[in-house]
Parts: C-alpha cells; structure tokens; sequence
C-alpha cells in the first residue's frame, strides 16, 4: 500500500509540474466539448436552392415563394434551363433544383397528375436525406392548399381521407440537438484524455529509461501498475465532474438521472480505457507508436459508437462489431441517465458488459506486462 | 555454492533469434570485490548484466545472484541489489530530494529511514544548495554521482554499474572511483562494466568479454603478466583483435 502511494505521489508531481500537459489534459477538452457541441449538428441550413419554372404561372410562383418563406431554403436564381442548373450544382453554387414543368398550373387545375423535377446534390447522403424531407413537407403543404382551393371551384371531387401524422418527441421535446451531442461528446473527452495519457505515459518511462530502473527493483507488477493509472482513473473522473457542470450551465442539458450512477458507472468504464492504455504501452517502444495505436482505436471506436451516426443502420456485421465497443456503451448510459433518468436496474446490461470489459483487459495487460524479458 | 561467492555463473547464455549475445559464460564474484567486466561494444557485457540482475531471462545455463537463482528467484535478487543503468534513469523532472524519496520508497524504507538517507545523501555528496532542483537541471557528472548513491539506497549487498563514467570529465571520474571505493570498503560488491582501461586498473579482477565469450579472467597485474604488456589497454586490444 505504502509503495502504492509513492508512485501516485510522484505522478501527481509530475502531471502538475509538466507545464505543456496541463492545458492539454484540461483545457483543451473543454474547449473541444463548447466547439464540438455547437458544431455537430444533424440539422441541415441555408440550403442553396435554385429552380428553372418553365410555366412561369401563378401557381408555380406560389410554390417557390413557399421555398422562400422557409428558414431552411435559401432563394438563390432561377435557370432558364436544366444545362444552366446542372452546371451552377456541379460548381457547387446550388444544392437542390427544382424543375417545375410546363402547364404545370393548367395540369392541377385540371387534377391531373403533376410531376415537379427535384433535383438534390448527394454527396453528402445525410444531408441529401434531411434536404429531400423539407422538400417533401413543403410541396406537401402546397398541394394541400391547391387542393382546398380546387375543392371551393368544384364540389364533386371525392377527397381521399387524409391522415395525418402528430409526432410527440419523448425525452428531448425540442428536439435540440445539443442535448443530444453535449453527453456524447463528453464521453469522446474523458476516453481519449485517459487512453492516451495512460497509454503513453508507461512507454514514456520505456523510453526515458526509467522503466528498465523500476525493473530492477523488487516492486510488485500490481503495485506499480495501480500506482500509474491510479492518477489517470482520478483525471478522468475529474474531467466528467467538469465536463457536467459545464453541460449544465452552457448547454442546459437536463441531469434527470442518478448523478451517483453515472460516477458509478464511468469509475468503471475508466478502467476498460486505462487497462486499454497499458496494454497499447506494453506492445509499444515510442510515444509515437502508441500515440498511432490509441489513435487508430479511438477513431474506430467513436465513429462505431452511435454517437455519430445511429447504430441501427449500419450492417449487421457493424451491429456485432459494436458489441465490443466501449464506447457504445458509454453513449447510451450517459444519454439513458441524462436524458431519460434511466436507474440501475435499466442500464444494468451496459453496466455489466462494461464490468466484464475491464476485467478481461486489465487482466490481459497485467499479464503482458512483463518485468523480466 | 561457495559461502564466498555472491555471484556465481555457469555457462549462462542469452540467444535472440539466430544471434548468440552472450555465449556460455562462466564466472564468479566473491563477496566485498571490485569485479570489473569489460568488453568492446555489442560484446554481450549489457545483455550478461540484465540476466544477472533479472530482467532478462537467460536462454540457458545457471547463474545465482545474492544465493538466488536467476531463473526462479529474480524478484529476491532485486531485493539486494543495486543497479545503475547506462542511460540515466532517474527522473529529469523531479528533485533531487522527490528521486530519493521515490526510490527509497518503492524499495520499501520506512518514511524515517528515507529522512536520515536523504540527509546522509546530499551532506555526503555536498547537494545542499541544489537539493531542490529539478534533477534534469543538474550536470551529468552530478547526476551520475547522485544515480549512484540511489542505487545504494537500500543497502543492498551487490551493486551493478552499467559503464558509470561514460562521458564525464577525468575529476569527476576520479571522485566516482572513490565512492566506489567507499562502498565497497563497506562492503558492497561492485560489479562494473566500463570502456575506460584505466578503470580497469582500479578493479580487483576483471574478465573481457570478446564476441559473447570471456576471454581472460584474472587479476589485473595477472592479465598483464600473462600477455607480456605494462597496461590494461595493451591487454585488451590484444584479445579484443584476437
């Protein structure tokens, strides 16, 4: 226990003492966790919107003006031909056409069926996806007004039954999308804060030499071992308590959950991260190679995490791979206590996986770790 | 096991791969001796050392350190052993004082025991004005003699130097052997690999290790008698071109 405390002692003294680490560990995740908060957005705006109206009718200007009046849709020219347009979207000076037929007022006067040209920039797919719905809802709307206005100048017309949809947004009514990314984003902070300070600062001893030092000397490898990422375990709990408190005093991000719960939780989750770290060290000679090593998990693991990017639409074979994702795990029990005021008993799966995970990995790196050659 | 011998090897070797690094040695230091092992670089001198004081395991042979075999008893052997690496191995960013503490700590001294050793430390090395500085400030020469205590710091009944004076001016060198010298008249036994062939004259034997093998092992007067030459350098350039 006392040789325990010696080498916390002196990794206390030397994190506090290191005067490029400390806004590194500390600063600059919270710098991140405002940026990232505020830049990662589903949300899609100012869509750069064109159209080519061949009818140049009433209606058809009715229509655009309805783009106009959204806050999504930025007006910008109109075409005089589908060439013209094509080329101002391949400049990327537009996102989406639309191509509004000739006799297209005559043809819904006449009830006939109409077809407008949509035309939308794909590349980026989520976008395009988010795009085409406002699309939808729009011309939607539109053909709902027409119809009224038809259904006063001819009565006989049998109306289809419309049915309509009512969303109710549980759990985040507004459907702000900073309460959604501030715990996940917390969460990426604390991973990779305590992966890689754990995972570099035994290779650092590696390559200062002082490694080979604690080597001779006949202290336990779970001593040592306790003593090292002890220091990194209270770092991380330390950049939660942070990161929450700034969660709920920029973002406002309900806490309707178990505060003592989500520490519980992420005291275990730590671990998983920490014994990652030690076994990334234990491969590793250089700083450098365990810096590509923490880098390539990390980017696999939070881009698989769900926080992204929803995890029921990836593949079934990305669905199995994310059940060794720690982070996975992390997201959803931060968003179920956060937002939901989930219990114990409620995310007692991810509660146990992640208990099993730690175990399983700070076993393999203490059993890797090797005193003797 | 002679009672004598606190080290004793046979036939110890350490292969990597296809590349035999230390090739059936065999030797032993008596208790209280200077034992000098000298060799020219990539002889195997390093790679005999960590087998010897745990932190390599030998590919085959028997070699025990302190009365512990190295193969099943490496953490005992750790317990009464000093060592003092090439590199520097203490830590850059702590005191010196923190670096005492440190090490005096895991080697488990009481928190006393640790007070009275720092104190002896730096009035016996006259740190007194730099006992709070950072380590990594300090010139090599000092750091090497501050390296050296802590390696003693624990009273350990062998103590391993891994060429202790590469690089440091000829005074400096000069007062290293004299603590040295203290330590063993204490005695410690001194195991120490170095380049310098003058060291090597200070030493109670010495071996010379060519290729991975010993090639001579005797007093220094004896190795020079034996190859007809007046001084230990004569001696090694003679094995060392074979």
């Amino acid at each position: 226990m006392k040789i325990i405390f010696y080498i916390i002692q002196k990794e206390f003294k030397q994190i506090f003492r290191n005067k490029g680490m400390l806004p590194i560990i500390f600063v600059l995740p919270l710098l991140q966790l405002v940026i990232l908060s505020n830049a990662a957005t589903f949300e899609v705006k100012n869509i750069k919107f064109a159209y080519i109206d061949n009818d140049q009718s009433t209606s058809s200007r009715a229509l655009i003006e309805k783009f106009e009046a959204s806050t999504y849709f930025n007006v910008q020219t109109s075409f005089p031909s589908e060439v013209l347009a094509s080329s101002a979207m391949l400049k990327g000076e537009v996102d989406v056409v639309i191509d509004i037929p000739l006799y297209f007022e005559r043809d819904l006067q006449k009830d006939k069926k109409v077809n407008l040209g949509i035309t939308i920039n794909a590349i980026d797919g989520a976008a395009a996806g988010v795009e085409n719905v406002y699309i939808t809802q729009i011309i939607r709307s539109f053909s709902k007004q027409i119809k009224m206005d038809l259904k006063q100048k001819s009565d006989s017309q049998i109306q289809p039954v419309n049915i309509e949809t009512i969303p109710l947004f549980w759990y985040n009514e507004t459907l702000n999308y900073k309460t959604f990314m501030v715990p996940g984003i917390l969460v990426l902070l604390v991973t990779m804060i305590t992966l890689f300070l754990s995972g570099m600062n035994i290779v650092r001893e590696k390559e200062i030499g002082t490694l080979e030092q604690i080597n001779v000397t006949p202290i336990k490898k779970s001593q040592f071992i306790i003593g090292k990422l002890f220091p990194f375990w209270i770092i991380g709990m330390g950049l939660l308590t942070i990161g929450l408190i700034l969660a709920r005093l920029i973002f406002n991000v309900p806490m309707l959950g178990n505060l003592v719960l989500m520490y519980a939780y992420t005291s275990v989750y730590i671990l998983v991260i920490l014994g990652m770290g030690l076994f990334i060290s234990n491969f590793t000679d250089t700083q450098q190679q365990a810096m590509f090593i923490a880098w390539f998990f990390t980017v696999i693991f939070i881009l698989m995490s769900g926080l992204f990017t929803p995890i029921e639409s990836m593949p079934e074979w990305a669905q199995i791979l994310t059940e060794f994702n720690p982070i996975k795990y992390f997201v959803e029990v931060m968003r179920m206590v956060m937002l939901k005021g989930s219990g114990f008993i409620d995310i007692l799966p991810q509660f146990i996986k992640t208990l099993i995970y730690a175990v399983i990995m700070n076993i393999l790196a203490v059993w890797r770790y090797r005193k003797t050659t | 096991m002679n009672s004598n011998n606190v080290i004793q090897a046979e036939g110890l070797t350490k292969i990597f791969g296809d590349f035999t690094a230390v090739n059936a040695i065999t030797f032993e230091v008596k208790k209280g001796e200077i034992f000098g092992f000298l060799g020219a670089n990539g002889a195997g001198k390093t790679t005999a050392m960590k087998m010897l004081i745990g932190i390599s395991l030998p590919t085959s042979g028997a070699a025990q350190v302190a009365g512990f075999d190295v193969f099943t008893k490496a953490e005992d052997i750790k317990k009464n052993i000093g060592y003092m690496s090439q590199k520097f191995a203490l830590y850059d960013d702590l005191t010196v004082k923190e670096n005492i503490t440190f090490f005096g700590g895991i080697y488990g001294l009481s928190k006393v025991k640790i007070k009275i050793k720092t104190k002896e430390l730096i009035d016996d090395l006259g740190l007194d004005e730099v006992a709070n500085q950072l380590v990594g400030s300090l010139p090599l020469g000092w750091k090497q003699k501050i390296s050296f205590s802590v390696a003693l710091l624990h009273e350990p009944k062998i103590v391993f130097l891994d060429e202790p004076t590469g690089g440091v001016d000829p005074i400096t060198r000069r007062q290293f052997w004299e603590m040295i010298y203290r330590a063993a008249h204490e005695g410690t036994t001194i195991f120490v690999t170095t380049h310098y062939m003058d060291e090597a004259e200070y030493c109670d034997r010495v071996s010379i290790m060519v290729n991975g093998k010993i090639e001579a092992l005797d007093t220094p007067k004896k190795l020079k008698e034996q190859f007809q030459v007046d001084n230990m350098n004569d001696v090694f350039l003679k094995l060392a071109r074979g």
